[in-house]
């Protein structure tokens, strides 16, 4: 389960540039064509923040459908899967959108535990 | 909100735009190994495929077909154990095991690693067995210069369509085990078919390593992996794009 990095390494990438503030939301771009499951990064997301400054954080997930070129043709549409298949009858697509595992933005708290040290 | 850092004053939350790709760390790592590659004249060939495929069959017969002419590592991942890591240092190759425990795909930290203990010579040949999968290792660029996917015969002819984000990845596709083919009922000319609808630009070659069939026609497409300049991943689907 791949999501189990995925979410490890967007709760690093947080840690890293949050500090010292608790985060209590984070907003992620998941393309729909990018592999990575929502349910499994859900799950994930829960495990590994636990005992670290996004434990409890929110986490929503946006995403955005995908969007191609075909090599062939040129022609650009809407891809609704790898499989989609281009009016020229190709499947050699290459993405524009929709295979992006981004963080957009957190919300974060200033934690009145750290501020009373 | 107020003024002075776009805080919400009511929750006392404020919120940071952080604009950044989740495997940006991965990323910047995989580029310091092709990097660290590119200076040595080494190429990194990562192999995957699902367990049992023929990936470390095909590295013994490599192994021995290339018998020192030029310097050759392995870079082993596996959950457990170093079954395959002793099968290739029988033969004299210089291999470290990468066990990943519950991880379920090599990444380029763990590639770094490995490349620093090998200390490897110019011009080495770098074969990275990816752990058993043909799901997770498609998204983990490692650094390295050229992707390999291996299907078996065994396994239906029907995978490039199943699993399309390892297949639109691959720089050259195995189809292994072939002396099986009078016994299965597999359609190369589909599988072929599936591939090139998937990826018309990777290169499928047949191979039964142990009988040496397609070993010649392997041993021609590592030589020109070394003479073509090495880029990015040139076919690999990236999640943080």
């Amino acid at each position: 389960m791949h999501e189990l990095s995925i979410a490890k390494s967007m709760v690093d990438a947080v840690l890293e540039q949050t500090a010292p503030d608790r985060v209590v939301a984070v907003h992620l771009e998941l393309g729909k064509l990018s592999g990575v499951e929502v349910d499994a990064i859900d799950f994930c997301f829960d495990v590994v923040t636990r005992g670290t400054r996004l434990e409890g954080a929110r986490l929503s997930i946006e995403q955005p459908a995908g969007q191609g070129r075909c090599r062939r043709c040129g022609a650009e549409f809407a891809v609704t899967s790898l499989l989609s298949e281009c009016a020229c009858g190709s499947l050699d697509i290459e993405l524009s959108s929709g295979d992006q595992v981004r963080i957009r933005h957190v919300e974060v708290k200033r934690d009145v535990r750290d501020l009373r040290v | 909100m107020c003024g002075t850092c776009g805080c919400d004053e009511q929750s006392g939350t404020r919120t940071l735009e952080l604009e950044r790709d989740v495997l940006a760390k991965n990323d910047a790592i995989a580029e310091h190994n092709r990097l660290k590659l590119n200076a040595l004249d080494a190429v990194a060939i990562n192999l995957m495929s699902s367990p049992g495929s023929g990936k470390t069959t095909l590295l013994e017969a490599t192994i021995t077909a290339v018998d020192g002419r030029s310097p050759v590592a392995v870079v082993e991942g596996d959950q457990a154990a170093s079954l395959d890591a002793d099968r290739l240092r029988a033969l004299g190759c210089r291999t470290v095991q990468l066990n990943t425990g519950s991880g379920c795909h090599l990444d380029a930290e763990m590639l770094d690693r490995a490349l620093a203990e090998l200390d490897l010579e110019p011009g080495t040949l770098v074969f990275v067995e990816n752990v058993g999968n043909l799901v997770c290792p498609a998204l983990f660029d490692l650094g390295e210069q050229r992707r390999v996917v291996l299907a078996a015969t065994t396994e239906g002819e029907d995978k490039p369509l199943k699993y399309p984000h390892m297949f639109r990845a691959a720089d050259l596709v195995l189809l292994t085990k072939t002396d099986l083919l009078p016994h299965l009922d597999f359609d190369e000319g589909h599988f072929a078919s599936h591939l090139n609808r998937i990826n018309p630009r990777a290169r499928l070659l047949h191979i039964c390593a142990p009988r040496g069939d397609g070993m010649d026609q392997w041993l021609d497409w590592l030589r020109s992996a070394r003479s073509l300049p090495s880029g990015s991943a040139s076919a690999a689907p990236s999640a943080s794009s």
